[in-house]
């Protein structure tokens, strides 16, 4: 039974149709790392699938660029509370990027250049849910927010579109990632509330 | 669908408020008697909520000021103007009155005691919560381990816990940093970080020392862009980011 706060209405900046519950709207854009923005040079820059099986495919910054490119605009929710709608990005879809992929797997590690880890249902990154991120608001993605590239999967909270994006890791079981292993949830269904482990 | 809950861990506990006092102008330290609280470490944080009478509710995460100390969580709020959540706690909310509260969050920005090595903050502005709370278990804490703060204010008005941290025993050493203006007798230079305070106030990265910075995005970034630079390495330095970014 949740305590009523005398004299509390609330400035209630949210859109109750598009802001996740306890979720409030920002329009800046604020950012969150566990560490030290990695500087990513795009000359160096790969990015790679590893299936269960451990077959590869690879990408170089060229060759990612050359692939179909979409213009997704999309509403955020980051697990510190703040939401953001209507965010404007260009990338590539997972789809693109695992057509070739053979694998059963049923998760995703994603791996950052940081080292940073963060575990997805793979489900969440197909049938248009999910891009390899470069463009953010027609600019470059800054580094602070993931530049070059990022993942960006909007239906799940922010943590899970890892940063500087280097590698994905398909998996037949589910394992936690970085922030999970830290008590933060394994699937973060904003809708649901699933900010740590056991909500 | 929500899982079933595991453990009762981060359920949402009854929190009273027993003691509040102004820090600063704008930030106000509030204590609280937490129903059966776990325990944290030093640099953890918690959730509060605040449910207005027709159900609506807003959700916003403190950081806690104050090692683990039986049922007790201490957090600093700043009042952000025009804010939410943060004006209702420090100027509405009264002793005895009861919240919701949930935590501790996170295990990453923690300080480990039994880490021997030495340890580097670095504060900017309000990012001194989580930074004193180490502190505070270092006081507190039976090992010596080496400890300096580096704290950035943008003026003395803005310094929190400032008796508390004239008071520190040897072998915890604090330097400030005014951006926008000294006090009176003040002799060192105004203005922001630099990467020779770091040489002067921090430490060597042949230490290794253990780096946490905590503060507003610009400060965080800045302060950390300098020890990569400086030759820390990148997983022996933990930040934690508040605020709008200056280039979204």
């Amino acid at each position: 039974m949740a305590i009523v706060s005398k004299g509390f209405t609330g400035k209630r900046r949210g859109n109750e149709s598009r802001t996740p519950p306890g979720q409030y709207l920002t329009d800046d854009f604020p950012v969150l790392s566990a560490g030290p923005t990695p500087q990513v040079h795009t000359e160096r820059w790969q990015f790679s699938i590893v299936t269960e099986m451990g077959d590869k495919r690879q990408w170089n910054w060229n060759e990612m660029l050359a692939l179909p490119a979409e213009k997704p605009t999309v509403d955020i929710h980051c697990v510190t509370k703040w939401s953001k709608l209507d965010t404007t990005w260009r990338g590539v879809s997972l789809d693109t990027l695992l057509s070739d992929v053979d694998t059963t797997a049923t998760h995703v590690m994603a791996h950052g250049f940081d080292g940073y880890t963060t575990n997805l249902p793979l489900d969440e990154l197909r049938q248009g849910k999910a891009w390899l991120a470069y463009e953010f608001d027609g600019k470059p993605l800054h580094p602070e927010h993931g530049g070059p590239a990022r993942l960006l999967v909007p239906n799940l909270y922010f943590w899970k579109s890892a940063k500087w994006v280097e590698k994905l890791t398909l998996l037949v079981r589910d394992e936690p990632g970085f922030w999970e292993r830290n008590g933060y949830h394994d699937y973060g269904d904003p809708w649901q509330e699933q900010r740590y482990q056991g909500d | 669908m929500a899982r079933t809950e595991v453990s009762g861990r981060l359920k949402w506990r009854v929190a009273t408020l027993t003691d509040k006092r102004a820090e600063t102008s704008t930030a106000t330290t509030l204590t609280f008697e937490v129903d059966e609280w776990p325990g944290h470490k030093p640099g953890q944080h918690v959730d509060l909520r605040l449910t207005a009478e027709d159900g609506y509710s807003a959700q916003r995460s403190y950081s806690m000021a104050t090692p683990a100390d039986g049922n007790k969580v201490v957090l600093t709020i700043q009042t952000v103007n025009d804010g939410e959540v943060s004006p209702y706690l420090t100027e509405m909310l009264e002793v005895g009155d009861r919240i919701e509260l949930r935590g501790p969050i996170g295990g990453w920005f923690v300080w480990d005691a039994s880490n021997p090595a030495p340890v580097l903050l670095l504060a900017g502005g309000s990012g001194i919560v989580p930074l004193m709370a180490m502190v505070r278990a270092r006081v507190r804490g039976e090992r010596r381990t080496p400890f300096r703060l580096i704290y950035s204010i943008r003026s003395s008005e803005e310094l929190m816990y400032g008796s508390e941290l004239r008071m520190l025993p040897g072998g915890i050493d604090v330097s400030y940093r005014y951006t926008r203006r000294a006090p009176d007798g003040y002799r060192g230079r105004v203005g922001r970080l630099t990467p020779r305070d770091l040489v002067e106030d921090g430490w060597p990265a042949d230490f290794a020392p253990a780096c946490f910075v905590c503060g507003p995005t610009g400060f965080v970034e800045a302060a950390a862009d300098m020890l990569v630079a400086d030759g820390h390495l990148p997983p022996r330095i933990k930040t934690e980011r508040f605020g709008p970014t200056g280039t979204a």
